[in-house]
């Protein structure tokens, strides 16, 4: 779905507008996993404070949430979930893989886990790891954040 | 009247605790992209290919890495060393050199397997990327230049700090036997201790005072 605005003075105005509101009010959905969910936990927790980019409450429903961060591994029966809960999630929606078994399996190279999570869901910040520390993971963050800004990531 | 005063009682914890913290005593908050937090000595980051001093690649290329790596991110291929412009002291060097960082877990087998200390790791850990091909790390991105400073994925990034690069934990133990003469049977470290030089790492309570010292500084 377009979220861009046609290309015009006004419209190229209001669309970076809405950009920087996007970015500076992102509710992530609750989606942890395994271990890196405890690391996603610490991220949004005093020490580390993921409130100072607007994106502390961790929305327990999808239908409230911009971005997925899929903290940890996906088992072939989980799949069909994530799948679900993004989309239930409304647009512009991102999906940060966070971790060695969310991007690519990792080290549990099996047939019960799903080879990064790119085949279930389209994802746009991988953030590497094992798990991937409370500023690794704002690393990917503000990455995203970046791309939006600048226009790299629309949707 | 019991409950007011037991209200009272505890909104004045909550209420001290708010004064102190906003007196900027007590901030526990670290501005991450503004002000890194002290790593431990020994954290895992990216992995460095070494050099010696002389600028010989450790790395020979022998696989051993790869063969102990449990997520099989590595992938080295070893050639044949040209005798008259050899590229690492021994028969051999690591021709291709590829880890998948993003199947990497950073447990540091690698570095333990290596025969020649050739692969490190630092402590860096912001590499987030966009795409997966970005993340797949070739000899060009890992191998340490001859400055003794580690390349970068993304350079350009405003969000990487390339200080830290320097300061990253590439060390150099022994110099190259066959290598150029002038460097034989010479020393060198580079800011980091070896592997057998470490200071006694810090107790909690001296890590909460340093913390507390260094938020209160700033």
């Amino acid at each position: 779905m377009a979220t861009t605005a046609p290309g015009n003075l006004l419209m190229t105005t209001i669309d970076r507008a809405a950009r920087w509101a996007r970015t500076r009010s992102m509710f992530p959905a609750s989606f942890g996993l395994a271990c890196c969910a405890i690391e996603m936990m610490a991220t949004g927790a005093a020490h580390y404070d993921l409130g100072r980019f607007g994106m502390e409450v961790f929305r327990a429903s999808p239908r409230q949430s911009d971005l997925m961060v899929v903290a940890g591994r996906v088992s072939q029966k989980m799949a069909p979930v994530l799948r679900q809960v993004y989309d239930q999630m409304p647009d512009p929606k991102w999906v940060i893989s966070m971790g060695a078994c969310a991007s690519t399996g990792g080290m549990f190279n099996n047939y019960a886990l799903v080879q990064g999570v790119d085949q279930v869901v389209p994802v746009d910040i991988y953030v590497p790891g094992c798990p991937p520390g409370p500023q690794s993971l704002m690393h990917g963050i503000l990455t995203l954040h970046d791309k939006i800004m600048k226009g790299e990531i629309n949707n | 009247m019991g409950i007011l005063s037991e209200l009272i009682k505890g909104l004045r914890v909550t209420g001290g605790i708010m004064i102190r913290t906003i007196a900027g005593n007590e901030l526990v908050t670290t501005e991450y992209p503004k002000e890194m937090r002290v790593k431990p000595q020994r954290f895992h980051g990216r992995h460095v290919l070494n050099r010696y001093p002389d600028g010989m690649e450790k790395c020979i290329g022998c696989e051993l890495c790869a063969g102990a790596c449990p997520a099989q991110c590595i992938y080295v291929r070893g050639e044949d060393n040209d005798p008259d412009n050899p590229k690492s002291p021994g028969e051999r060097f690591g021709y291709v050199y590829e880890i998948n960082m993003l199947r990497c877990i950073f447990c540091g087998l690698c570095v333990e397997a290596c025969p020649t200390e050739a692969i490190t790791m630092t402590h860096l850990f912001e590499f987030s990327t966009t795409n997966r091909e970005d993340a797949i790390y070739t000899k060009e991105t890992l191998l340490m230049d001859r400055r003794g400073s580690v390349p970068h994925m993304f350079p350009d990034d405003e969000l990487v700090d390339l200080d830290e690069l320097d300061s990253a934990d590439g060390w150099v133990r022994a110099t190259a036997p066959s290598g150029v003469a002038a460097y034989q049977g010479i020393e060198m470290w580079q800011g980091t201790p070896g592997p057998g030089d470490w200071s006694p790492e810090p107790t909690q309570e001296e890590r909460d005072r340093l913390s507390r010292d260094r938020t209160s500084d700033g």
